[in-house]
């Protein structure tokens, strides 16, 4: 049945493309609006055993995938957020010709981050990391503007430079273990702990990562990228793409390649972690750009899911991949009501807005509810796992970090309230007069994420004992 | 004697490839690097991998570059001039550390302590990539199909425009 989130959005790329008229094409948004919500049921229903089941198509196809707890919340992740942006991308895309290309780029991207989510091999890693940074380049020029263009080819430079030194890092690995699976890899890394060649390895991976997931100091393509991308591409890229291109490859190799008790890794980790949540906070503080101002937000926030993986610990791997998903629905949640009010003000420049709290009450509403989870405020997600990696910190003796993350929370609440009363407060504007609530197809996702977030901070206990306590094994 | 030209050569093709100014000059010296690193594979006993840098990197490539270069516009000689002296000035560094980095390798005493594995039967490249790795085979596909859409979604219109 794994087999079938990757060739399920294949079939449907191909289908919505074939050559027999212009009408097929205009099934490609459908398509990837069904199998976004279907990959989401099917997470939510069916059990993790029931995954790695025998399946007909692997007398035809043998992909050796896997599925474990950390994968369903990353396939929960993709499904929301594909959706959340295609729903976007309904309203603010022309339909027919714009709008079928877009859908069919986000196919392949899906292929890409589903892949990514379920391989357990090394240059396999890289190949899926490559389908999900081809189509995020393509997505980010997709208005062809100089800005999307000029933050298309920073990213692809970078992105470049990061699979070189994947792919060289692949190599490394193929003459310490002679093969590239996880399972070779992991064996062969605890036999040659001292090795040269396997640190460099895992050096130069760990930092490829690092450049695809925008942390610091390797964070300079990822501003510019999302607030020049179309909406529904910063909705994306914000949301999930970034998240599993970095992050969770990150996650994946810590738990089942690293080790988790890779002392001098985890050093790295917890101090990249750190400077990325400092550095994106006091970032945002200065930005009257809208985008620009989540970009930098969305740094600073995967400095805390860097920062629980730096513990070593099962609580903090479990408050990491809990971060992940709670940032996932935030972050997307936040740009979407960034694409409401581009949607009907026409500007992301915060300056030239103000006083839409009474003229868009759900996108305002919405904002708020993603606002105080981003800052960690009971009883919302957001809370809840920084409060997990907090603890995490705390029991591993990483008293200093555990300080920066309470600091940069409070941080994160001030320029999101500065942001918040900005545009949806402060004193009307003629230009304001005329505005009205975003259209229907940015409103429901808007709703949905603002009621994941609220329904995971809510139902915390019901959600750490069924979906997340297994992720490291801690019941 | 041989190795040590063939990757002068290399740097040398390489370094051209980026500081060039001319976008067609760029794609046939890529396809010369791709030809001597090819050389170079062969040299070193992989003749599979020589055979796909040369068919892909040194063929394949720079035709699919040089088609798409048709759909670009000529700077013209001032806009060239220009060009050249901005690229001089901006990378003039690349190369110097490029020296220096080679006069650091060359006093440094590498040990490498893993030596490559002979490839056996059962790692035959052909029966790796058809048999073991159908994954990676369809990713590479995938890969293909998104570049196919970056040219779709990123060009077609413009030429439509023009």
């Amino acid at each position: 049945m794994l087999t079938l989130l990757i060739l399920a959005p294949l079939a449907a790329l191909v289908l919505a493309n074939l050559p027999f008229g212009r009408a097929l094409r205009t099934w490609a948004h459908p398509l990837t609006l069904v199998l976004a919500i279907a990959q989401v049921g099917l997470v939510v229903f069916v059990p993790t055993d029931s995954w790695n089941g025998p399946c007909p198509l692997e007398k035809f196809f043998t992909f050796g995938l896997a599925m474990d707890q950390i994968g369903r919340v990353m396939l929960l992740s993709i499904g929301i957020v594909v959706f959340s942006a295609m729903m976007v991308a309904g309203s603010t895309m022309a339909p027919g010709g714009p709008r079928s290309r877009f859908a069919s780029v986000m196919l392949i991207a899906m292929v890409g981050m589903n892949g990514t989510v379920l391989l357990r091999d090394l240059f396999s890693l890289y190949v899926f990391l490559e389908i999900t940074a081809v189509s995020s380049f393509v997505l980010i020029a997709f208005n062809k503007d100089r800005d999307a263009l000029e933050g298309a080819f920073k990213y692809i430079i970078l992105s470049a430079v990061a699979t070189t030194l994947m792919v060289g890092s692949v190599a490394l690995f193929l003459l310490v273990a002679g093969e590239t699976s996880f399972d070779a890899v992991s064996r062969a890394l605890l036999n040659a702990n001292t090795s040269v060649v396997a640190k460099v390895a895992m050096g130069a991976f760990v930092c490829g990562l690092f450049i695809k997931g925008g942390l610091v100091p390797f964070h300079g393509w990822l501003p510019g990228a999302y607030s020049s991308a179309p909406a529904p591409v910063s909705v994306f890229l914000a949301g999930i793409a970034t998240k599993v291109s970095g992050v969770y490859a990150l996650v994946r190799l810590m738990t089942s390649v690293f080790g988790p008790g890779s002392v001098s890794l985890n050093h790295v980790l917890l101090l990249v972690g750190a400077a990325s949540i400092v550095v994106g906070a006091l970032a945002a503080l200065w930005q009257d750009n809208l985008k620009r101002l989540l970009a930098y937000s969305s740094i600073s926030q995967v400095g805390y899911i860097i920062l629980g993986l730096g513990c070593g610990s099962p609580l903090g791997v479990l408050g990491a991949v809990f971060h992940l998903f709670n940032h996932s629905v935030f972050k997307s949640l936040l740009f979407v009501n960034s694409a409401a009010v581009e949607q009907r003000v026409g500007t992301t420049d915060m300056n030239r807005m103000g006083a839409l709290g009474g003229r868009m009450p759900i996108t305002s509403v919405t904002s708020l509810i993603a606002v105080l989870s981003t800052a960690g405020i009971p009883p919302l997600a957001g809370f809840w796992s920084k409060l997990v990696i907090i603890v995490a910190l705390w029991q591993s003796h990483d008293y200093a970090y555990a300080f920066i993350a309470v600091l940069m929370s409070v941080v994160t609440l001030g320029y999101l309230l500065l942001m918040q009363r900005k545009i949806f407060f402060n004193e009307t504007s003629e230009d304001m007069m005329g505005v009205r609530e975003a259209s229907f197809g940015i409103v429901v996702p808007a709703l949905v994420l603002a009621a994941i977030t609220i329904g995971v901070g809510v139902l915390f206990p019901w959600i750490l004992n069924t979906f997340l306590l297994p992720i490291g094994g801690i019941l | 004697m041989l190795d040590a030209i063939l990757l002068v050569a290399l740097v040398l093709a390489s370094v051209l490839t980026v500081m060039t100014a001319r976008v067609l000059r760029a794609a046939i010296a890529l396809a010369v690097t791709s030809a001597v690193l090819a050389v170079v594979m062969f040299r070193l006993g992989s003749p599979f991998a020589g055979v796909f840098e040369l068919s892909v990197c040194a063929g394949l490539i720079p035709a699919i570059l040089i088609s798409v270069i048709g759909l670009t516009r000529r700077l013209g000689p001032e806009g060239l001039a220009a060009r050249r002296i901005e690229r001089l000035k901006r990378y003039w560094y690349l190369p110097v550390l490029l020296i220096i980095a080679a006069v650091i390798l060359s006093q440094v005493n590498l040990r490498v302590d893993h030596m490559v594995q002979p490839i056996t039967p059962e790692a035959d490249p052909r029966t790796v990539l058809w048999n073991l790795r159908h994954l990676d085979l369809l990713g590479q596909i995938v890969v293909l199909l998104g570049g196919a859409f970056a040219v779709v979604v990123l060009l077609k219109e413009l030429r439509n425009e023009r």
